[in-house]
């Protein structure tokens, strides 16, 4: 039987860890800043995390937060981590960045950093670098969070050589953003976890909606 | 020479996304692969586009960036060789 | 399949076994790059493809067109038949999606509204969409997107849902068409070769890209024979690992790969030594063929298998290369042949492997497959002969 054991969720500025908002800045902050502020709340210092795109950049910090205060990365193997993300907009945001670099002829720089980002899944690739994941992994493009398509693959992927899960959503596009990480272990690994709920998919979607944003 | 040291280093620090890095935290005969800045292959590339862009100066073979870019002292000395300081 | 070596798997085998290559000028795609650079481009312009297709649907881009062309190819060729009642799924993959149509108009859209369909058909689910509508009848659509291994995890995750009872049968595969994007993208991270590649060669230089859109129709064993269809080749063995080390290069030791041919050598029950050939990924940058080369040997130890890297045939197409290469694989197996890297001639110093540069007559039961994508994602197919 597998659990979620944690979950964090960013939006609107806010980013909040197993339903209760931990950190918020101005609403008036853009993108940009409200990351940099999130990361510095954190404290962790992983100089990389500039150099990320603003997806990559959601998709890291909103693990940091699921990560935070649980024993998920101790308890399990990290060669048995499997990281499933997911979103709508694949890396728009960031294709639109290297196609205004590659538009103009008489300012033609195109930057090698910029283009690395164009890829939905290299999301999946900050994150196990970060931590040394070498589990599975795979990225879905969807029109929203599909949670029956989240709870089947990880069921799949758990009768293998999958022991724990870090899956979601992480959608950049234009003004609109979102993450929403949670961890999947088994009864087995679940320490000092703070939630304990059965996975399955009425529960992610429960999780996912519960939040209580401030407005 | 230092003029130009002090240029590259902000410039290097702008192109790279070097957010918690402050011009005086660089030395200029550091290496800024490996140790040192710590830079990696992609952080190589962008600093042929930064020739490109700020000196005019096109490097074909990415290859050559090994001994161009050991330090930033290295990198002033290239770009003062080929004139373009 | 519809590739630079041919607009069906027929053409394809072809030029495989002939030794052809579909790598050459570029004469389709608009870009800076047409005179410097070689591409696999699949010889249609994109009139011939859409009086192929039968849609004058002005949204539709090459991307589309190549991947229903493909898809529908796939479902003939099995012989299933949508409406006979078994759940059928559509699993692609792309990287490119319509760019290749929305950067034509990108400046244009902020001005005016007349090329506003292709915003439609941008994103990375639409050419997965418009393949299970061309096909018809299909229970249910994903699109996974993990850039050049993203075919094989499509495979894998037929594989999957047929053995969980999700489905009965898989469409699955992934396409790529040639775009100013991909072209200027690739040539920043300096891994083109402006000749033509040299994959596991000393004097490699990088990549050719290529464009393609390659699928296959996989099903349980219980729905086969219900339907009484023919198997072509086995799936027996998968698996998909990350290489934690950079976005977008290759660990020197091949840490991956590596654990990708473990675990699928380990899944299918075959010990190295009874893989008859690999199918490398062997892109022809110095990283990866390095990389590959490395993982190959700590999985292989001395006795190294047949291989090659088709892609100097194709060129490296993506999200569309592992499938293409799946087929090739069972090309492969049905014939016994071992098709030939092409354009080798010194192995890599410190590695000294060498792979079949000739077309090889022989007998071919077991076949692994390997794509490793950007973001480390690593996955391995292991073929076996039905």
């Amino acid at each position: 039987m597998s659990y979620i054991t944690s979950y964090a969720h960013i939006k609107n500025n806010q980013v909040s860890v197993n339903g209760t908002i931990v950190f918020a800045s101005d609403k008036t902050a853009s993108l940009s800043e409200f990351l940099s502020a999130a990361y510095k709340f954190l404290g962790i210092s992983y100089p990389k995390f500039h150099k990320m795109d603003a997806q990559c950049k959601l998709g890291f910090l909103c693990t940091e937060f699921a990560l935070k205060d649980s024993d998920f990365l101790i308890s399990n193997d990290l060669s048995k981590i499997g990281i499933i993300l997911s979103n709508s907009a694949s890396s728009l945001e960031t294709d639109r960045q290297h196609q205004l670099s590659i538009s103009d002829k008489s300012n033609y720089f195109p930057s090698p950093a910029v283009f690395v980002y164009t890829l939905p899944n290299i999301v999946i690739g900050e994150i196990a670098i970060r931590h040394k994941i070498t589990g599975e992994n795979a990225f879905f493009v969807s029109e929203k969070l599909d949670a029956e398509l989240l709870d089947n693959y990880t069921r799949i992927l758990m009768n293998a050589a999958t022991e724990a899960v870090i899956e979601g959503w992480t959608e950049v596009d234009r003004s609109h953003y979102e993450a929403f990480i949670f961890l999947v272990e088994t009864q087995e690994n679940r320490n000092k976890s703070s939630i304990f709920k059965p996975l399955k998919q009425s529960n992610i979607l429960e999780l996912y909606n519960q939040t209580t944003w401030t407005h | 020479m230092d003029a130009l040291i002090e240029k590259l280093k902000t410039q290097i620090i702008e192109q790279l996304n070097l957010a918690e890095v402050k011009p005086e935290d660089i030395q200029p005969d550091a290496p800024l692969f490996g140790e040192g800045l710590g830079l990696d292959s992609i952080d190589a590339l962008e600093l042929i586009v930064l020739l490109e862009k700020h000196y005019g100066i096109k490097i074909e073979d990415p290859k050559d960036g090994k001994t161009i870019f050991q330090s930033i002292r290295t990198m002033a000395e290239y770009i003062k060789a080929q004139g373009k300081a | 399949m519809i590739s630079a070596i041919g607009n069906n798997v027929h053409e394809a085998f072809q030029s495989l076994s002939n030794s052809q290559t579909g790598i050459g000028k570029i004469n389709h795609l608009t870009t800076r790059y047409k005179d410097e650079f070689l591409a696999g481009e699949i010889k249609l312009s994109n009139k011939d493809l859409a009086d192929l297709v039968k849609d004058n649907n002005p949204d539709l881009n090459r991307n589309s067109y190549i991947a229903m062309l493909a898809a529908k190819e796939a479902v003939i060729h099995s012989g299933i038949d949508t409406k006979d009642g078994m759940r059928t799924g559509v699993i692609s993959s792309t990287t490119v999606a319509g760019m290749g149509k929305t950067e034509l108009y990108y400046k244009e859209l902020f001005e005016k509204d007349d090329h506003l369909g292709v915003l439609d058909t941008h994103d990375c689910g639409d050419s997965t969409e418009r393949i299970a509508d061309y096909i018809g009848n299909v229970d249910y659509v994903t699109t996974i997107s993990t850039a050049c291994s993203s075919a094989a995890n499509a495979v894998m995750l037929g594989c999957r849902m047929i053995k969980h009872g999700l489905l009965d049968r898989a469409v699955v595969g992934g396409v790529d068409a040639l775009s100013k994007f991909t072209f200027n993208g690739f040539n920043t991270l300096m891994i083109l070769d402006r000749e033509w590649c040299k994959p596991f060669d000393e004097n490699r230089k990088g990549l050719n890209l290529g464009e393609a859109a390659g699928f296959l129709v996989i099903e349980g064993e219980n729905a086969l024979n219900k339907r009484g269809g023919k198997a072509l080749a086995e799936v027996i063995g998968y698996a998909n690992a990350n290489d934690a080390y950079h976005q977008t290069a290759s660990s020197p030791e091949g840490y991956g790969a590596t654990l990708a041919i473990q675990q699928a050598l380990q899944m299918s029950g075959l010990t190295p030594s009874q893989i008859d050939y690999i199918n490398m990924h062997g892109t022809g940058t110095p990283n990866n063929d390095q990389s590959e080369g490395m993982a190959t040997k700590a999985v292989f130890g001395n006795q190294v298998p047949k291989f090659s890297s088709t892609k100097a045939f194709t060129g490296h197409t993506l999200a569309a290369a592992a499938s293409i290469e799946a087929i090739i694989s069972v090309l492969s197996l049905q014939n016994n042949m071992i098709f030939p890297n092409l354009n080798f001639t010194t192995p890599i110093a410190e590695l000294n492997l060498i792979p079949e540069t000739k077309l090889l007559l022989t007998p071919v039961n077991t076949i692994l497959s390997n794509s490793f994508g950007f973001g480390g994602n690593c996955s391995s197919l292991i073929f076996k002969k039905a």
